[in-house]
C-alpha cells in the first residue's frame, strides 16, 4: 500500500535539525541541573540527611525506675514499689491533642478524641455515660463528658506534662494489655505501661511523716524543684519521700526502638536499664509508732478531741522514733489520679487537715511544759536560787492600787510556800509568774528581751529545729521587738498605709503599690485587723509573766518543745532531730550515713539542772505531783510535766512532755504528747506518753491509765 | 507489512535483504536497563509490603516487563505507518477508555482504573500512546498547511481535550502529559516559532490564572491539596510543620529529600530506612527515585539517569531518521512523554518541581506504564526497523 502524497520521507530540513538541537540542548541541561542537585543532596550535605533519617526511625521509650523503700529501724518497708500494669493516655499524642494552650479541647473533647475514649472504655468497662467533670480553672468550670474525658482534663490542667491514668477500678490484665497493644492504630495516644506505684503497707501509720509522692507538677518542672527529675517524673512531694527525694528517686531508663512510619515497633536497637532509687532506713519504730497512734486516737476520742500528735526521740542523738499526727490518711491516694472530691476531703477543714504533720507545721502555746525553761532563766540569770521560796496565796498581783493586775492558779489553789522544785511539782502559775515579772527587762533597752527570751531561745523556741522534714512550722517567740512589728502592721492595717495601702480585686491580697484592677484599702477602726491582739499596746510586763507559763503569744510545736526537754535531759545540747539513718542500696550495703550535728550546746549549772530535773520527777512521780496519777507507778524515774494551754473560747489544749534517761539499758527517750482542745496536761496527754514509754521499755503498751489532775 | 512492492524471490540473495533489521539495541539496553534497575530497587524497597511474600512486587513489576517486552518486539516487527489510517478510532478509544473509569469504583479517591485479572488496566497511561499515534496521523493529514494557526489550534484542542477527559480522574499528572505530546507534535511537525512562543506565553499565563488569577476572584480551578502540592516546592521552609504518618506534600518532600541526601555516594543497601520502613511515601511509585537515591546513592541515581539520557537520545535520533513524517511525529510524542516523566517526576523528588503523580517510566511500579512504556518503545523500534529497511539497511541519520 502506498503512503498519501504528505506522508514522504521528512525532507532533511534545517529546520527539523534545529529543532532536535533546542530538544536535545533543553534535556542536555535539564540533566545538567539534576546532576549537581544530586550531588549537592548526596554528595556536598549527606550527612545531615543521615542524621535526619536516624531521628525519623529511632524512638525513645522511657522505663520509669522504681523508687527506693522507706525502712524502719528493724529494716521492715514502710514504702516499697509495686509493678503493675497501668493503662494510660498520652494527651500530645491523641488523634487531636489535648493540651493546656487549647482549653477547648480539654473542656469539649473533640470528636477523634471522644471515639477513642469509648472504644477505651468499652476495652475496659467502663460507662461511656456523659458525667458533670469539674476542671481546676476559673468559672464555668464545669463541663459535660465522658469520664475518660474528665480524667484527661483533670490530669492536663493538673499536670501538663505527665501522662494520663485511666483508672478503671479493676485490674489491667494482660487480655487487655495485649488487646491495645494489637490495635494501636485505633487507640491512638493509648498505652499499656508497666508501672511502678509507691505502697503503702501500714497506710495511715506516720503517713505525714513518709509523706505522698506524685507527678512532677509543671511549676515545680519550671522552678526546678527537683534536679535531676524529667518531666513526667513520681516525685516525693511532702514528709521524707520529699526531702530525700533525690535518694530515693531511681534513674529512668530508656529503651531504643526503631519504627516505621506508622510508628509500629521494628526492632530494638539497645536498652539504658533503669536504676531503682536507694533505700532509706529510719530510726522510727514502727511498733512505737503503731502504740503512739493507737493510745493517741483513745485519748482524742475520751477527750472529744479533733487532733493531736505525738513525738518520741533520743535526747541524745536527736534519732526520732515515733512521730505521728491524727487525724491521718492513707498516702496511696496521690499514686494514681487524685480526684477533685478526694482531694478536697483531704484539705477540708472539717476533717480536720489530715495532710498537716501537726507535730511539726502546728505550733501553739505551751502551757505549763515552758517552765523548765523559765526556772533555767532564772537560775542562770541569778534572779533566782535554789532556796528562795515564794509564797503562793492563790494570786499574782503587780502594780499597785487602781493599776493593780492580778493573775490566778487554776481553780484559784493556794499552794503556800514554794521552792523551785515544789513550784514545778505543783505547777504553781503564781510562781512562775513572778518569775515571769522578776525576769522582765525595760523593752526599751532590750528589744529582744531578758533573760527569759534569751533562755527559750537558746532551748529553741521560736526557731526551726531542722529536722528532715519540709516545711516546719519555726513557732513565735514573743519579746519587745516582734510585738512592736506586729502593732506597726497592725496599725498599716487599720490605717490602710504600707502594705496594705492596696488591696486586689478578690480582697485576698494586699500591696504597698497599685497593680492593675486594685483599689485603695479601706480604713478600719484601731485593733480590727486582730494582728496584735486587738490592741497596739506595747510589750509589758504581762508578756513576760505569760511567757514564763508558756501563755500568750509564745508558739511552739510539739518537736520543738521535744528538743528544748532533750536539751534538759542531755544537759545543754541542741539536737537536730531527724529520722534518716542511712541510705542504702538494694543489699544494704550503707552508701551514706546521716547523722547530723546538733544545732549548738548551751551550758546550764549542773547544780541547777538536777534542781530543775528534781521538780520534773516530782512533778510526774512524787505524791502531789501534777501527773503522779498517770506516772507514779511507772517502773523507771520519769521527768515529766504537763501543760494545759488555754485558749479563749476553746476548751484547753493538752500537752505533756518527760524524758527518761536510761542508764542502765542506754535507751533514753523523750516524748511530747499535745491533744488539741483534750483538756488538762494530765487527763488528755500524760496517758498517752506513758503507753508511748511503756512500749519502748516494757515491749507492751500496757494498760491505759487515765489522769485526773486538774492543774496546769 | 512492508511499503515496498514484494518482489520475486532471489535464492541466494533476497533472503539476506528482505530480513527485517534486528532492533536498536541502544535502545534495547537502556529500556531493559532500566527494568533491571526497577527490579532491584523495589526489591529492596517493597519487601515488607506484602507479608510473607518478599518478591510480590518484584515479581509482577518482572512479568509486567516481560509481557511489555513481548508487546515492543511484535510492534518492532509492524509497519506503524498503517496506524495512520486508525487515528480516528484510535482518538476514539482513548476518548472511551478514559470515560469507562468514570464508572468504575473509585480507588483511594480516584476513578482511574479498569480492574482486570493481573492488571488494574489505567486508561490514562493506555491513553498516552493512543494519543501519541492519533495526533501524529492528524498532523501528517495537515502537514501542508502546518503553519496555519487553525492546525495548531485544532491539534492542541485535541491534546486538551483528552488531557481534561483525564484531569478529573483526578490525574493532573497525565493531562499535563498529553498536552505536552500535543506540543511536542507541533513542534517536530513544523510549527512557526511565533506559534510555539503563542503557545508558551498562553501556557504560562492560564498556569498564572489558575494558580493565581482564578483563586483571587473565588473562582478554584485546582483543588487545594493540587495547588498546594504544585507550590510546595517554592517555599520548602513552610515544611516544617509535617506530622509522621501524615502524606501531606510538605511530608513526601521532606521525606523524599532525607532518602536522596541519606544515601550520599554509595547508598544505604540494607539499611536504606527512609525507604524501607515506609517514611518515604509511594516508594515504589511516584518516589522511586528518591529509593534508588537512598538504597544505591549518587552511583546509583547518575546511573539511572544515565539510562534515560541514552533512552532520549534514542528517540530523538530515530525522529530524525524515520523514512516518513508520521514516524518522525510519533517519535516526538513519545520523546515528549518520556522527557516529561522523567524530568517531572526526579525534578519533584529532589525538590525542584512541583509534585504531580506522574510514574518514572520503567522504573515506577505499575502493570500499565510499564507496558505502556513498552508499547512507546515498541513504536520506536518500529520506526527504526521501518527507516533501516528504507534506506536499505543502512541507518540514515541527521545528525551523526
Amino acid at each position: 500500500m502506498s503512503a498519501p502524497p504528505e506522508d514522504r520521507r521528512p525532507p532533511l530540513t534545517p529546520a527539523l535539525a534545529l529543532r532536535v538541537a533546542i530538544v536535545g540542548s533543553f534535556a542536555l541541561g535539564l540533566f545538567a541541573i539534576i546532576f549537581f542537585r544530586l550531588w549537592f543532596l548526596q554528595v556536598l550535605s549527606g550527612e545531615q540527611y543521615v542524621k535526619a533519617a536516624t531521628v525519623n526511625r529511632v524512638r525513645r521509650i522511657d522505663v520509669a525506675a522504681p523508687r527506693g523503700d522507706v525502712l524502719d529501724a528493724s529494716g521492715t518497708s514502710l514504702v516499697d514499689s509495686v509493678k503493675t500494669l497501668e493503662v494510660q493516655i498520652s494527651p500530645e499524642d491523641l488523634p487531636v491533642p489535648a493540651t493546656l494552650d487549647k482549653l477547648d479541647t480539654l473542656e469539649h473533647p473533640p470528636k477523634a478524641d471522644a471515639v477513642v475514649y469509648n472504644r477505651l472504655a468499652n476495652v475496659l468497662n467502663l460507662p461511656t455515660k456523659r458525667i458533670r467533670c469539674g476542671l481546676h480553672m476559673q468559672a464555668p468550670n464545669v463541663f459535660r463528658m465522658s469520664r475518660i474525658a474528665c480524667d484527661v482534663a483533670q490530669q492536663v490542667t493538673l499536670q501538663a506534662y505527665a501522662n494520663v491514668t485511666v483508672r478503671s477500678g479493676s485490674v489491667v490484665t494482660r487480655d487487655m494489655q495485649f488487646y491495645l497493644a494489637e490495635r494501636q492504630r485505633r487507640f491512638p495516644g493509648v498505652q499499656v505501661q508497666k508501672v511502678y506505684v509507691t505502697h503503702y503497707p501500714y497506710k495511715t501509720l506516720a503517713a505525714q511523716v513518709l509523706g505522698a509522692v506524685g507527678p512532677i507538677t509543671s511549676n515545680e518542672v519550671e522552678a526546678k524543684t527537683y534536679p535531676g527529675a524529667a518531666k513526667t517524673d513520681i516525685v516525693g512531694q511532702t514528709g521524707l519521700e520529699a526531702q530525700y527525694d533525690s535518694f530515693l528517686r531511681g534513674r529512668d531508663g530508656y529503651q531504643q526502638v526503631q519504627v516505621n512510619a506508622l510508628n509500629q515497633p521494628t526492632g530494638e536497637l539497645g536498652t539504658h536499664q533503669p536504676v531503682r532509687g536507694h533505700n532509706l532506713k529510719l530510726s522510727l519504730d514502727t511498733k512505737l509508732q503503731r502504740v503512739g497512734q493507737q493510745a493517741l486516737a483513745q485519748s482524742m476520742s475520751q477527750n472529744y478531741s479533733p487532733g493531736g500528735s505525738f513525738v518520741a526521740m533520743n535526747p541524745l542523738t536527736g534519732a526520732v522514733y515515733a512521730m505521728g499526727s491524727l487525724p491521718s490518711y492513707d498516702p496511696s491516694v496521690f499514686t494514681g489520679n487524685l480526684s477533685q472530691s478526694k482531694y478536697e476531703q483531704l484539705t477540708n477543714p472539717s476533717d480536720g487537715y489530715p495532710l498537716l504533720n501537726r507535730a511539726t507545721q502546728s505550733a501553739g502555746p505551751t502551757g505549763s511544759t515552758f517552765k523548765p525553761i523559765t526556772s533555767t532563766a532564772a537560775l542562770q540569770s541569778g534572779q533566782w536560787t535554789t532556796g528562795d521560796i515564794y509564797d503562793d496565796t492563790g494570786q499574782f498581783c503587780v502594780g499597785t492600787g487602781g493599776a493593780q493586775q492580778c493573775r490566778h492558779n487554776a481553780g484559784n489553789a493556794v499552794d503556800g510556800a514554794l521552792n523551785l522544785t515544789e513550784a514545778l511539782r505543783v505547777s504553781s502559775d503564781d510562781f512562775f509568774y513572778n518569775l515571769g515579772a522578776k525576769l522582765n527587762e525595760d523593752p526599751y533597752k532590750h528589744p529582744a528581751g531578758g533573760p527569759l527570751d534569751q533562755w527559750a531561745r537558746a532551748y529553741g523556741i521560736g526557731r526551726p529545729t531542722g529536722v528532715d522534714l519540709p516545711a516546719e512550722a519555726a513557732g513565735t517567740l514573743p519579746t519587745p521587738a516582734w510585738r512592736n512589728s506586729r502593732n506597726r502592721l497592725e496599725a498599716d492595717c487599720d490605717n490602710a498605709t504600707g502594705s496594705f495601702r492596696y488591696t486586689s480585686p478578690n480582697g485576698k491580697a494586699t500591696s504597698a503599690h497599685r497593680h492593675k484592677g486594685w483599689h485603695r484599702s479601706h480604713k478600719h477602726p484601731a485593733g480590727w485587723c486582730g494582728i496584735a491582739d486587738g490592741t497596739n499596746r506595747p510589750w509589758s510586763i504581762g508578756d513576760n509573766e505569760s511567757l514564763a507559763v508558756g501563755q500568750g503569744d509564745v508558739q511552739a510545736t510539739p518537736l520543738q518543745l521535744a528538743v528544748a526537754y532533750s536539751a534538759l535531759a542531755n544537759g545543754g545540747t541542741v539536737v537536730r532531730p531527724h529520722f534518716g539513718v542511712d541510705v542504702q542500696d538494694q543489699d544494704g550495703t550503707v552508701l551514706q550515713t546521716i547523722n547530723p550535728a546538733p544545732a549548738r550546746h548551751f551550758s546550764i549549772n549542773p547544780f541547777y539542772r538536777s534542781t530543775i530535773l528534781q521538780g520534773l520527777n516530782e512533778a510526774a512521780q512524787a505524791a502531789g505531783g501534777t501527773s503522779d496519777d498517770v506516772m507514779g507507778t511507772f517502773p523507771m524515774k520519769v521527768y515529766g510535766k504537763t501543760g494545759t494551754a488555754q485558749y479563749t473560747n476553746q476548751p484547753d489544749y493538752a500537752w505533756y512532755a518527760c524524758f527518761v534517761v536510761d542508764h542502765t539499758n542506754n535507751r533514753p527517750i523523750v516524748v511530747v504528747v499535745h491533744v488539741e482542745k483534750g483538756g488538762f496536761g494530765d487527763i488528755a496527754a500524760a496517758p498517752v506518753a506513758r503507753q508511748i514509754l511503756s512500749q519502748w521499755f516494757f515491749g507492751t503498751p500496757g494498760k491505759y491509765v487515765a489522769g485526773t489532775s486538774k492543774s496546769l | 507489512m512492508s511499503a515496498t512492492p514484494i518482489q520475486p524471490a532471489d535464492e541466494a540473495t533476497v533472503p539476506r535483504v528482505r530480513m527485517l533489521p534486528l532492533l536498536d539495541p541502544m535502545l534495547l539496553l537502556a529500556a531493559i536497563g532500566l527494568l533491571v534497575c526497577s527490579l532491584a530497587t523495589l526489591r529492596g524497597a517493597t519487601s515488607h509490603a506484602v507479608p510473607g511474600h518478599a518478591d510480590f512486587y518484584v515479581q509482577r513489576q518482572a512479568l509486567f516487563g516481560g509481557v511489555g517486552l513481548l508487546i515492543a518486539l511484535i510492534l518492532s516487527r509492524i509497519d506503524y505507518s498503517r496506524m495512520r489510517e486508525f487515528k480516528y478510532a484510535l482518538f476514539g478509544i482513548m476518548v472511551a477508555l478514559n470515560l469507562i473509569v468514570y464508572g468504575m469504583a473509585p480507588i483511594q479517591g480516584a476513578r482511574r482504573w479498569i480492574p482486570l485479572p493481573l492488571l488494574q488496566f489505567q486508561s490514562s497511561e493506555f491513553g498516552k500512546v493512543l494519543l501519541i499515534v492519533a495526533l501524529a496521523g492528524f498532523a501528517v493529514d495537515r502537514s501542508r498547511r502546518i503553519h496555519e494557526w487553525r492546525t495548531t489550534a485544532r491539534i492542541m484542542l485535541l491534546a486538551i481535550i483528552a488531557a481534561l477527559l483525564v484531569i478529573p480522574q483526578p490525574d493532573l499528572g497525565t493531562g499535563m502529559v498529553y498536552v505536552a505530546v500535543g506540543f511536542s507534535i507541533l513542534f517536530f511537525a513544523g510549527s512557526s516559532f511565533k506559534q510555539i512562543a503563542a503557545l508558551v506565553a498562553i501556557f504560562v499565563a492560564s498556569i498564572a490564572l489558575v494558580l493565581a488569577g482564578a483563586p483571587a476572584v473565588g473562582v478554584h480551578v485546582l483543588k487545594p491539596y493540587q495547588v498546594q502540592r504544585l507550590t510546595a516546592f517554592l517555599h520548602p521552609n513552610g515544611c516544617t510543620k509535617s506530622t509522621p504518618g501524615v502524606p501531606d506534600s510538605c511530608y513526601q518532600l521532606q521525606q523524599a529529600e532525607i532518602a536522596i541526601g541519606s544515601g550520599q555516594k554509595t547508598g544505604r543497601g540494607n539499611n536504606a530506612t527512609q525507604t524501607k520502613l515506609n517514611f518515604l511515601p509511594a516508594n515504589d511509585t511516584d518516589f522511586v527515585f528518591a529509593a534508588v537515591g537512598e538504597t544505591y546513592g549518587f552511583v546509583g541515581a547518575v546511573v539511572v539517569l544515565s539510562l534515560y539520557a541514552l533512552l532520549i537520545w534514542r528517540a530523538l535520533r530515530i525522529l530524525t531518521m524515520s523514512k516518513n513524517l508520521f514516524g518522525t511525529l510519533i517519535a516526538a510524542g513519545i520523546l515528549a512523554m518520556l522527557m516529561f516523566q522523567i524530568f517531572v517526576n526526579v525534578g519533584m523528588t529532589i525538590g525542584i518541581m512541583p509534585i504531580t503523580g506522574v510514574p518514572l517510566p520503567l522504573l515506577s511500579y505499575g502493570g500499565s506504564s510499564v507496558i505502556v512504556t513498552f508499547i512507546a518503545i515498541g513504536l520506536l523500534q518500529s520506526i527504526y526497523v521501518q527507516a533501516r529497511m528504507a534506506a536499505g539497511g543502512k541507518p540514515r541519520t541527521l545528525i551523526s
